[in-house]
């Protein structure tokens, strides 16, 4: 199996690397690249994320063809994909920080920043929360209700339609923090950072 | 809910961890790696790594202690110490560090926060504080880790960092470092209060009680300590449990 991790030149994707390359040891043909070719013959593909939505779309669009390829991959293919954090967030029709951008709108929905109660929560939402599962998800298998994951975002993704929602944190408000619909996945939180649990997700996505 | 996030640091001189001894485990216990990988499986929430090397000739040692350590740890790894720039920061992160501390570089260059922080995102940029107090609720900004002083006041500072994009804030207390007294209650109270931004409390923990003062009286997020957890005091296990046992928050392992 090729699983390919997207390098689109944005932000730190070390520790996705790191903790892909641990739990794939051996099983999987894990390539990191934004090569269009080998995105479009791999079996599933990881979108990883961090730094703003808009300078995570401009790393996307800068790069040519990929947000086409990732597209056909993904959307016409239906192979696995499974989207970290502003990764997750890029699935939605528009994202509001930094400035009002255009997303991939794979999954209805906007990213907006977290409602902190004017000041009561601070932000970034940083640290280890609970998920609560809201419907059974293929990456959550032996994932326990209210497992502990590790969270560090301002944003959040609000889907239009909420039967895609596979699990809610608890912050100042219920968060959304990870999706499924048909093959697409995504978490807010970080599995590479999650410990155990994290790398349990990832062995999940890789057997799927 | 959010947890209180218990962080061990590792003081890393020349490659070495400068105070660590008297793990039965350790092979070798001046081993960064060995020791970041004990805290991290015992359920720490986050691994710091500070490097006081002195030259800058010595760089690349800690770069590869960070290579190694991501490499084994799966949880965020946070390395502070000599990070001066984009370059610096860019060489850190590429070897597996989640989030880099600036501390000197931020307090003469309030601009290298902004830069650092727009091109790699609030997320992975700290910025640490050294505080010392220089009359009732009034702190003074050091730098060169507590060499040199400032007229900069602390709490000014904090809230400039957060303005210029910092993430969190590591907040050390120059008059209790060391000293196993406690954190500063007043200062990690004055600043995390003027901030919104996450406060990470640092310098004088002696005991379990100064972990829940620096939560519930300074209004920490995160407690950051390292002679408790080096001289096998305390483990991490039961540091946590302690705390739960008193209604904080915390992640406890595997959970």
């Amino acid at each position: 199996m090729n699983v390919t991790i997207v390098d689109y030149q944005s932000g730190n994707i070390s520790s996705v690397i790191n903790s892909f390359t641990e739990v794939a040891k051996g099983k999987v043909n894990l390539e990191v690249t934004s090569d269009i070719k080998k995105i479009k013959s791999s079996d599933k593909i990881v979108l990883p994320g961090q730094g703003s939505f808009k300078s995570c779309v401009d790393s996307l669009n800068s790069i040519n063809g990929l947000v086409d390829s990732l597209k056909e991959t993904a959307m016409t293919n239906k192979k696995p994909l499974l989207g970290i954090c502003v990764g997750l967030q890029m699935f939605a029709d528009i994202g509001y920080e930094e400035a009002e951008t255009k997303g991939l709108g794979w999954i209805s929905g906007k990213v907006s920043k977290i409602n902190n109660q004017k000041g009561k929560f601070k932000l970034p939402h940083i640290g280890w929360n609970e998920i609560e599962l809201q419907k059974e998800s293929k990456i959550f298998k032996d994932i326990k209700n209210k497992s502990h994951m590790y969270f560090v975002h301002s944003y959040e993704f609000i889907p239009e339609d909420k039967s895609v929602i596979s699990a809610l944190t608890d912050y100042s408000s219920k968060i959304v923090c990870a999706i499924e619909k048909d093959n697409l996945f995504g978490t807010q939180f970080h599995p590479e950072k999650s410990d155990k649990n994290g790398l349990k997700i990832i062995d999940n996505f890789l057997k799927l | 809910m959010l947890k209180n996030r218990i962080i061990p640091c590792l003081d890393v001189k020349n490659g070495r961890v400068v105070k660590g001894i008297n793990f039965v485990k350790l092979k070798d216990a001046g081993d960064p790696v060995e020791q970041a990988k004990i805290y991290s499986d015992g359920g720490a929430d986050e691994i710091c790594f500070l490097d006081i090397t002195a030259s800058n000739e010595n760089r690349d040692t800690i770069i590869d202690i960070v290579r190694k350590t991501a490499k084994e740890c799966f949880v965020p790894l946070t390395v502070g110490g000599g990070v001066r720039t984009i370059q610096n920061i860019t060489d850190l992160l590429l070897a597996g560090a989640d989030k880099v501390s600036i501390n000197t570089a931020a307090v003469k260059n309030i601009d290298f926060v902004k830069e650092a922080s727009k091109k790699f995102g609030s997320q992975c940029i700290v910025v640490a504080i050294d505080a010392k107090k220089v009359s009732e609720n009034k702190w003074k900004v050091f730098t060169h880790g507590g060499r040199n002083k400032t007229d900069i006041n602390a709490v000014e500072f904090a809230k400039k960092v957060e303005t210029n994009g910092a993430g969190e804030i590591l907040l050390t207390s120059m008059d209790k470092d060391g000293t196993k007294s406690g954190y500063d209650v007043d200062l990690l109270k004055a600043i995390s209060k003027s901030t919104n931004i996450p406060i990470i409390a640092s310098g004088g923990v002696g005991t379990l009680d100064h972990l829940y003062d620096g939560i519930v009286k300074g209004g920490a997020s995160a407690v950051l300590a390292a002679s408790i957890f080096h001289y096998g005091e305390f483990t991490i296990k039961d540091t946590k449990e302690y705390l739960k046992s008193k209604n904080i928050p915390v992640r406890l392992q595997n959970a």
